[in-house]
């Protein structure tokens, strides 16, 4: 079977570094070509990478908080560069303090993203839910 | 005694250089009219004529070499996906290789841009798309595109590897193409080089031939680069010597032609300054930019345009000037010589211009961040800061009495704040425009042409040594 892409990295003006290269690694170990495009990315470093390399899945990470800001508007940009039906993940502390978790997850979906995570998720998690989105589990 | 001969088939000049192989030293150097309307083999053989005549001794020529950007140099039209990645290291890869990019293309072409491109009159098409493994309809609905409206000029394809079969049949038969690696084979790395020497493989083979030079290559041992493509070599191996000769490192070189200006730089470019984080698409070691706007003659009035008053006020006292005018006749009568003091002054002021825009295009930008852990530092393109030479050609810089003036715009200062201009570079001048004939001789001897570099580019104000004039 030919490798699944994932588009992996930090989004916004944040720098946390070490969760995306844990992320990088099991994403890879997991068996997917994974395109690390690093902390302080935009929406537009994200979608343009997903284009270019023809990806499967783009993983959002968040971790200062100001995730919601930084994420809005991000499917309909995807649709808007021709991504139709790419899977659009989030995680980290991607909104400020401790705020209800159903809420925060129900914002995130109303905004188009196909999984989201909280604090403290396990990496297996989100490998597995994402085999079983691209019906390769 | 033994020479080479280098000759540099310039838009206005032939330049032939004549090197003595053993003294490893230019015997003299001439040029005349390139008459590339008739037959370029003419004003060839008057400059050598005017050459000969000042050399005493008998002169056996081991090798004739050649450059060109005669009739409009090398012209190539880019092609990518997302404008900022492939689109843009196709540009790249076509500045590097000498090339005029006319212009740059992105994402699935339409009926009418190809149309553009076919009526265009384009040397040869760069064709990039999708990384290894990643996009390929587009670049395979742009070879199509191609196929279907029959373009004749050569394709450079350049992207995808993983249907580089499919484009083959597509233009099986029907268009003249050459496969080659991915420009961009992962994500905002990039693989220039095997795109270069393709580009130049083909401008050697037939491109010549397109352009009223049909003659040359019977009486020489080939045109093996655009010229801008041999000053770029000359300056690689300046800079990063042989296994023999060491180089002298990083470097710039700052080309201020009639029509434009072109910034060569040799260095990684990497933050010099601890916690930059580094954004955007990998820059080459050899990195080329040509400013199209900014020239002293033939683009005098994008020159005003892009300074304005501001710009140039730094460089000159514009109240005595009527400046409209004196933009106007520099573009309109492009042989004028500027021979008052109040002309050279003007001109000086016009090659500051250029100088200083020009490298604050090609360097790279360092940006703030306000983000909730403090500030951050993301660095975009080449930082030049630490630079430790900029050297200087093109006649206005040649024939200035003070051309480490003009050279100092190149350097940092607080109007641009966060540009990544060289800081205290030293400057260097090509003072008998030996670069483009250096880059051809080092494709015959690098250790000689390093050796030869050291010798024949000088500290302004220096003097060069073995010249016979």
């Amino acid at each position: 079977m030919e490798k699944k892409t994932v588009v992996l990295g930090v989004i916004g003006s944040d720098v946390h570094a070490v969760g995306n290269t844990i992320l990088d690694y099991s994403l890879t170990n997991a068996g997917f070509n994974v395109v690390n495009i690093g902390v302080l990315s935009s929406q537009e470093d994200f979608i343009n990478a997903a284009i270019e390399t023809n990806a499967d899945a783009i993983w959002v990470s968040s971790l200062y908080g100001h995730g919601e800001i930084d994420c809005r508007g991000m499917r309909e940009n995807c649709e808007e560069a021709g991504l139709k039906d790419i899977l659009l993940y989030v995680g980290g502390n991607i909104v400020v303090g401790k705020q209800d978790w159903d809420v925060v997850h129900k914002t995130f979906k109303d905004m188009g993203f196909d999984r989201v995570y909280p604090p403290g998720t396990s990496v297996e998690e989100g490998i597995n839910d994402m085999k079983k989105d691209l019906g390769i589990a | 005694m033994d020479c080479y001969l280098f000759i540099d088939f310039g838009s206005t000049y032939t330049k032939v250089t004549l090197v003595d192989i053993d003294k490893e030293e230019i015997v003299a150097t001439d040029k005349a009219y390139t008459t590339v309307q008739t037959d370029v083999t003419i004003g060839l053989n008057n400059a050598l004529d005017r050459l000969f005549t000042k050399v005493k001794d008998d002169v056996r020529i081991v090798k004739k070499l050649a450059c060109s950007s005669a009739a409009g140099g090398l012209k190539i039209i880019a092609i990518g996906l997302v404008p900022e990645l492939t689109a843009e290291a196709a540009k790249r890869a076509a500045l590097g290789a000498g090339a005029r990019v006319i212009k740059t293309y992105s994402h699935n072409l339409n009926n009418s841009e190809v149309l553009e491109i076919k009526n265009s009159d384009v040397d040869m098409i760069l064709l990039a798309g999708g990384t290894d493994g990643g996009n390929s309809e587009c670049i395979m609905h742009n070879a199509e595109m191609l196929a279907k409206h029959e373009i004749d000029v050569p394709v450079v394809v350049a992207g995808n590897k993983s249907c580089a079969d499919n484009i083959v049949e597509i233009f099986q038969d029907k268009v003249e193409y050459y496969i080659t690696e991915n420009v961009m084979p992962n994500l905002k790395s990039i693989n220039v080089e095997p795109a270069r020497e393709t580009i130049r493989s083909i401008f050697m083979r037939q491109i010549v031939n397109a352009n009223g030079m049909e003659n040359v290559e019977k009486s020489i041992s080939g045109i093996l680069m655009p010229t801008p493509a041999s000053v770029l070599k000359a300056a690689e191996t300046l800079s990063l010597g042989t296994k023999d000769e060491d180089g002298i490192g990083d470097l710039a070189i700052v080309d201020i032609g009639g029509a434009t200006t072109d910034i060569h730089s040799i260095g990684e470019g990497a933050p010099s300054r601890a916690g930059v984080y580094l954004r955007g698409l990998e820059e080459p070691l050899a990195k080329r930019t040509v400013e199209g706007d900014l020239g002293m003659r033939y683009s005098s009035l994008s020159v005003y345009e892009a300074a304005g008053s501001k710009v140039l006020k730094k460089y000159l006292d514009i109240e005595e000037y009527d400046l409209e005018y004196e933009f106007t006749k520099r573009h309109e009568h492009t042989s004028f010589i500027a021979e008052t003091d109040k002309d050279i002054r003007f001109d000086e002021a016009m090659a500051k211009v250029c100088a200083d825009i020009s490298m604050k295009r090609h360097a790279g930008v360092v940006e703030e961040i306000y983000s909730p852990l403090g500030t951050i530092l993301s660095q975009t393109g080449k930082d030049l800061m630490e630079l430790p030479y900029v050297i200087g050609t093109g006649g206005v810089i040649v024939n200035s009495k003070n051309p480490q003036a003009i050279l100092e715009a190149t350097t940092f200062t607080m109007d641009d704040p966060t540009s990544l201009k060289p800081r205290k570079p030293e400057f260097l001048i090509d003072k008998e425009y030996v670069l483009s004939a250096m880059g051809l001789l080092s494709m015959v001897d690098k250790s000689m042409a390093v050796r030869m570099l050291k010798k024949y580019i000088v500290k302004c104000g220096g003097n060069t040594n073995g010249i016979k004039e």
